[in-house]
């Protein structure tokens, strides 16, 4: 009874969670095969969701590949389409892919080529983690009966996050390169519309889409970028704020829309924060005048010792800190919408234990389902809300920046920021 | 075990090389692209539009203002208007009044001039109607003395009954 019933439970709970978009937790096992079946690990598959991926998962079982651009300085470029590595099941020129994202074999007696692989597989193991003994999951590609080591993509956070230089970099149009190419299309596609919309409309009302931009665009302009900017700098700084606002805006309102081709955790993602942060840095200081860097450097009126013990370092610091604030501010907003998501939906497969309890599976598809739709009602807000702080915050340090000499009363509330 | 996984997998806060280039190529891309394709040809024409409808709202003060004046101007003419208007009629008035007075004034003059005269006309013909009776009854009493004397001639009563009927005869005439 219990056998049977249990494929039943399970293409039951694969529907519905098909029709909200996500994939269901078995997606690790299969294809993977490797780990024990019927096992739900919810802070495994809740990452594994947030992460960048080399393929689209669209449904189960069914991938959209993207193009790989691999890079590693022992075999030089590889450029192939994700596809090829058949879900796990092939490895090419020691590349294969690993819970959606290419990994590679660094091992140098491994072959070149396409080669069939048994799988792909996890192990604990302990390592030296920042001088820690910790252990860490490490995968292993199955071979001729051999176990071989998977690297993963190399990352700039210097081993502080568990990532670190590998033997290969990833330069592919990953899920989040993807949808924000997509973003950048749609913007694209938008914007030249809004764009004609006044010139066909010049001198009278607008139109269509037009009408419906214009009110982000007067608001941006009215409520962030001449109040924070000042009058006589803004409009210099409009195509930076409106890109800036647009894009993290876009990008957030793709990362909800649970089916392809959005679901991509792109401004959740500190590489991506971490950019637009530098932006704003770099455009930030380039804009300095006299006066801003006087006031971070030397300030004027204050004791020189305080200067040299406190003021200058804080202000120093406040430089870096201030983007840092932005970088961080976006991806942990994003990210914690995604994984209060994706954690209420894995109610699903906690109370239904895995598939053999349905009475608890449909109390947590009910429960998973309601907070859900209330959840998703929220982080619409926070999708708005982020880009408008994250545009509002970067016109006020660029008005900072660009503030002239003679407003002292206006220093005030730019330092507090 | 979970938190290592955790922390292990958590490769969201990994800056990864690639994600970071295609980032950065995508943002300037569009950043160039839509400023220079849409963000700034926006900005120009709202800031068109704005300074548009400000000149047409300046531009409608300002002609209600004209009008304003306009009516108002117009008022004083209309009252000044209205003012000539009673000026005329009063002057009208007295001209009509004095007119009516002086013709009346000429009628009684006239009808005294023309009183007088028939009166002097009346004293005129008076007196040559008593100037021709007079002469009348001079040649009468000349004609009852001629025949008077003649009949003196014949007899006394004959004399008498013909002076008699002179007489009668001038009672008739």
């Amino acid at each position: 009874m219990k056998v049977s019933s249990k494929p039943i439970i399970r293409i039951a709970l694969t529907l519905f969670i098909s029709i909200l978009g996500f994939n269901s937790a078995w997606a690790n096992e299969e294809g993977h095969g490797e780990e024990k079946p019927g096992k739900y690990d919810p802070v495994g598959t809740v990452m594994n969701h947030i992460s960048d991926a080399n393929e689209f998962h669209v449904w189960e079982g069914v991938h959209i590949p993207l193009p790989c651009f691999l890079y590693a300085p022992e075999t030089g470029w590889s450029f192939f389409s994700s596809g090829v590595f058949e879900h796990g099941h092939k490895a090419v020129d020691r590349y294969v892919i690993n819970h959606g994202r290419v990994n590679r074999i660094a091992d140098a007696s491994f072959p070149m080529g396409e080669v069939h692989i048994e799988g792909v597989h996890g192990k604990k193991e302990m390592m030296l983690v920042n001088g820690k003994e910790k252990e860490v999951e490490v995968f292993y590609a199955h071979h001729d009966g051999k176990e071989y080591k998977l690297d993963k993509p190399s990352t700039l956070d210097g081993g502080m996050m568990g990532g670190g230089i590998t033997s290969f970099y990833d330069f592919s149009i990953t899920k989040n390169v993807f949808t924000m190419m997509l973003a950048a299309l749609l913007l694209i596609v938008i914007f030249t519309a809004v764009r004609n919309g006044y010139r066909k409309n010049e001198g009278k009302a607008p139109s269509g889409i037009q009408s419906f931009f214009e009110p982000f665009f007067v608001f941006i302009r009215d409520e962030v970028a001449k109040p924070m900017i000042g009058q006589k700098h803004y409009e210099r700084y409009m195509p930076f704020i409106m890109t800036l606002f647009f894009f993290i805006l876009f990008c957030n309102l793709l990362g909800l829309m649970p089916f392809f081709p959005g679901g991509s955790n792109v401004t959740g993602n500190l590489g991506v924060t971490m950019v637009l942060a530098v932006l704003v840095f770099i455009v930030t200081n380039v804009s300095g005048n006299k006066h801003y860097w006087q006031h971070i450097l030397w300030m004027p009126g204050v004791p020189s010792f305080v200067k040299v013990l406190i003021l200058t370092p804080v202000e120093i610091l406040g430089l870096v800190i201030k983007p840092f604030s932005l970088m961080i501010r976006l991806f942990a907003n994003i990210s914690a919408g995604h994984i209060i998501i994706l954690s209420l939906i894995g109610l699903i497969f906690v109370f239904g234990e895995n598939g053999t309890n349905l009475g608890g599976g449909i109390m947590g598809a009910v429960l998973g389902g309601a907070f859900t739709a209330f959840m998703n009602l929220i982080e619409l807000l926070v999708a708005f809300l982020q880009a408008f702080v994250f545009a509002m915050l970067t016109a006020s340090y660029i008005g900072a920046a660009v503030e002239e000499g003679h407003h002292d009363h206006h220093d005030e509330t730019h330092h507090a920021h | 075990m979970t938190q290592f996984v955790f922390f292990g997998g958590f490769s969201v806060m990994q800056p990864d090389p690639g994600l970071i280039f295609w980032t950065s190529v995508i943002f300037i891309l569009i950043w160039f692209v839509l400023g220079r394709a849409a963000f700034r040809p926006i900005q120009n024409a709202l800031k068109k539009r704005d300074s548009d409808i400000q000149h047409a709202l300046d531009e409608a003060k300002r002609a209600r203002e004209e009008i304003g004046k306009m009516q108002s101007q117009n008022e004083l003419l209309l009252r000044e208007a209205q003012e000539q208007r009673t000026a005329i009629l009063k002057e009208a008035k007295e001209i009509r009044e004095a007119t009516i007075k002086r013709a009346e004034e000429e009628a009684k003059a006239k009808v005294k001039a023309m009183l007088a005269e028939a009166k002097t006309d009346i004293e005129h013909m008076s007196l040559e109607l008593k100037t021709s009776i007079k002469n009348e009854l001079g040649n009468m009493a000349l004609d009852i003395a001629e025949k008077l004397v003649r009949k003196e001639l014949k007899s006394n009563t004959e004399n008498m009954e013909l002076a008699q009927k002179l007489v009668e005869e001038i009672k008739f005439n």
